[in-house]
């Protein structure tokens, strides 16, 4: 992940310019750090983003610099478990305490840090990733039955500079507030993407198999196959609005405006 | 929580073997209420034995006598989307859509789904009593907070749920749960496989320690023309059932040939009443039939307190489902009325 430290685009060098000068050398000098994508993100809950669009969405897409986490020595941990895993289609080979979670082993072993500890009980969806294409709940998986799976997390979704149409939509439609639950949000909402498109029914669908059968998702099934992912801020109405701009490709009217 | 070994079995002689091995190991299939369990201390188990790897218990596959065989480690989302269930066992795949969220029923095994634990707060609770998890401790559900607990085949010593709502479809079609051991294989109806709590709450079901479940059966009847799932709870989704009822009819005209009905959220196991089934057979298909059945049901229902409403609400929610399934198109879930 040491390719992170390349140039920055003009848009970017616009953005960090003007809102976040002090930053900018840092930046230039060592790259795009947790530190800056934090403050990126204050940013972007004030709504000062805006008018940096597309600066903005590139620096999101970029993965966070991260350091190598090396392996424990086997004599530190009393049941060792070896994993070969892919994450975000890096193949990963990682030494784990047989009770380790598949959360902890992405955030505290891999350093992927995006997936988040809500509940650690699988009742808010915070930790929500994908593996082997379903959204599961990375809290209660363990991360020694994940042996040859492949596990895509929210620094995933983007390809280079280019976000997830979902991640798009969720910027555009201001789907957080905190932010806290938004990678769980984002995962979730990309894994329902395919579930709609191979006709999968939900508690609210009417007719159980369909013809054809892609289903396009009203408000009441997105709330309803939406359900396992809680928002503390209550950002539901966006969330809803930006899923339902992604899976239909149709401009959907924000809910919110800016006033003088 | 407490440090275990982690295992793998490839085959279910291996997975049976190991369990046999060490003292307190358990069956790892979807996880979903086994490490909640043990991230709260519930479980402290010296052991897993991974049996996700099981070759032959992760599928679906048709009977010669008509029915399906659900392989206990086939999802519980693949289950409900399968193109058999959807078709033939409706009231299943509606059953299944009904509990949890799509994260955990993409994880959560048809196996592990008979084998979870209530989700009574005083159960969860390590600094109060609880028969269930401290057998002779007491039960302070009795006398506390007990709006989700149960009205029906209570005892003095426990008044918890079972949560399952995939488990009161499975009971009202009259499922089948094959399980192995060391002793053998063996076959139990789904009305036998959850027990009351009588004064050994801390059992759930009457699997012998060490016992695998490797399959369900669903008979060959699937009451695909008339069923429906009902399912009353305090959040519109992603909440465990205060009441919900799977009803499945077989009609002649207005004239019902067979009738199941099943509670789920009232008792200790998924609740059927033959008398109230029986009552049901020639009779009309009407709301004052399905009044009259749930009067049977509930007859010796009682409330302790903060439940007192789940009476008068399963009585309400069986006749309603009774008439949605005479028109499954128009079951709508949760507390929306029907169109």
């Amino acid at each position: 992940m040491k390719n992170n430290k390349t140039k920055l685009t003009p848009e970017e060098h616009r953005l960090f310019g003007d809102l976040m000068p002090e930053e900018l050398e840092d930046v230039l000098h060592s790259g795009f750090n947790r530190r800056h994508f934090v403050k990126l993100m204050g940013l972007a809950t004030a709504g000062l983003l805006a008018s940096y669009a597309l600066g903005a969405e590139q620096l999101f897409a970029r993965a966070v610099e991260m350091e190598d986490i090396p392996n424990l020595i086997p004599e530190a941990i009393e049941n060792g478990v070896t994993v070969n895993f892919k994450v975000n289609s890096t193949p990963r080979n990682v030494l784990v305490d047989s009770r380790m979670t598949l959360l902890d082993t992405l955030r505290e072993r891999i350093g992927l840090t995006g997936s988040k500890k809500g509940c650690d009980h699988g009742q808010c969806g915070a930790c929500t990733v994908i593996v082997d294409g379903h959204r599961v709940l990375s809290c209660l998986t363990l991360a020694a039955t994940c042996q040859g799976k492949s596990v895509i997390t929210i620094e995933g979704l983007a390809k280079d500079n280019e976000l997830n149409p979902m991640q798009a939509a969720f910027l555009k439609h201001d789907g957080f507030q905190c932010g806290f639950c938004t990678p769980g949000q984002i995962c979730s909402a990309v894994a329902l993407m395919k579930e709609a498109k191979e006709g999968q029914a939900s508690f609210a669908t009417k007719k159980l198999s369909t013809d054809p059968k892609s289903i396009i998702l009203s408000e009441e099934e997105i709330a309803e196959r939406m359900s396992g992912n809680i928002c503390r801020c209550g950002a539901y109405p966006n969330i809803v609005a930006a899923i339902k701009e992604a899976q239909t490709g149709k401009n959907v009217p924000q809910n919110w405006l800016f006033t003088d | 929580m407490n440090n275990f070994e982690y295992k793998q079995a490839e085959d279910i002689a291996t997975a049976i073997n190991l369990i046999s091995e060490q003292d307190n190991t358990k069956f790892l299939a979807g996880g979903t209420n086994l490490l909640d369990l043990w991230k709260y201390n519930l479980t402290n188990p010296s052991g897993l034995v991974d049996i996700n790897r099981i070759h032959g218990l992760a599928e679906i596959k048709e009977l010669s006598n008509g029915g399906v065989r659900l392989g206990a480690n086939f999802k519980n989302a693949d289950t409900a989307y399968h193109p058999i269930i959807e078709n033939k066992y409706p009231l299943l795949s509606k059953a299944i859509l009904a509990g949890a969220s799509a994260q955990i029923r993409n994880m959560a095994s048809n196996g592990g789904n008979l084998l979870q634990r209530t989700r009574c707060y005083y159960f969860y609770d390590p600094d109060v009593p609880c028969n269930k998890r401290n057998p002779g401790s007491g039960c302070p559900a009795k006398e506390g907070y007990n709006r989700i607990h149960a009205i029906l085949g209570t005892s003095d010593h426990c008044i918890a749920v079972f949560p399952s709502d995939m488990c009161v479809a499975l009971a009202a079609l009259n499922a089948l749960v094959n399980v192995e051991g060391a002793e053998g294989k063996r076959t139990i109806a789904f009305a036998d496989f959850h027990r009351l709590p009588g004064d050994r709450p801390d059992l759930d079901n009457n699997l012998k320690p060490g016992e695998l479940i490797t399959s369900i059966d669903l008979p060959d009847k699937g009451f695909a023309q008339n069923y429906s799932y009902l399912k009353l709870r305090d959040r519109h989704s992603y909440a465990f059932a205060l009441v919900s009822v799977a009803t499945a009819l077989e009609l002649d005209g207005e004239m019902i040939k067979d009738a199941r009905i099943a509670l789920g959220g009232v008792a200790h196991k998924p609740w059927r009443s033959t008398e109230a089934e029986n009552f049901l057979r020639g009779k009309s298909a009407n709301e004052s039939n399905f009044a009259a059945a749930a009067d049977i049901i509930l007859q010796d229902a009682k409330g302790y307190g903060h439940n007192d409403f789940k009476i008068a609400l399963a009585k309400k929610a069986i006749i309603r489902n009774g008439l949605m399934a005479l028109n499954p198109q128009s079951q709508l879930p949760g507390a929306k009325p029907s169109a």
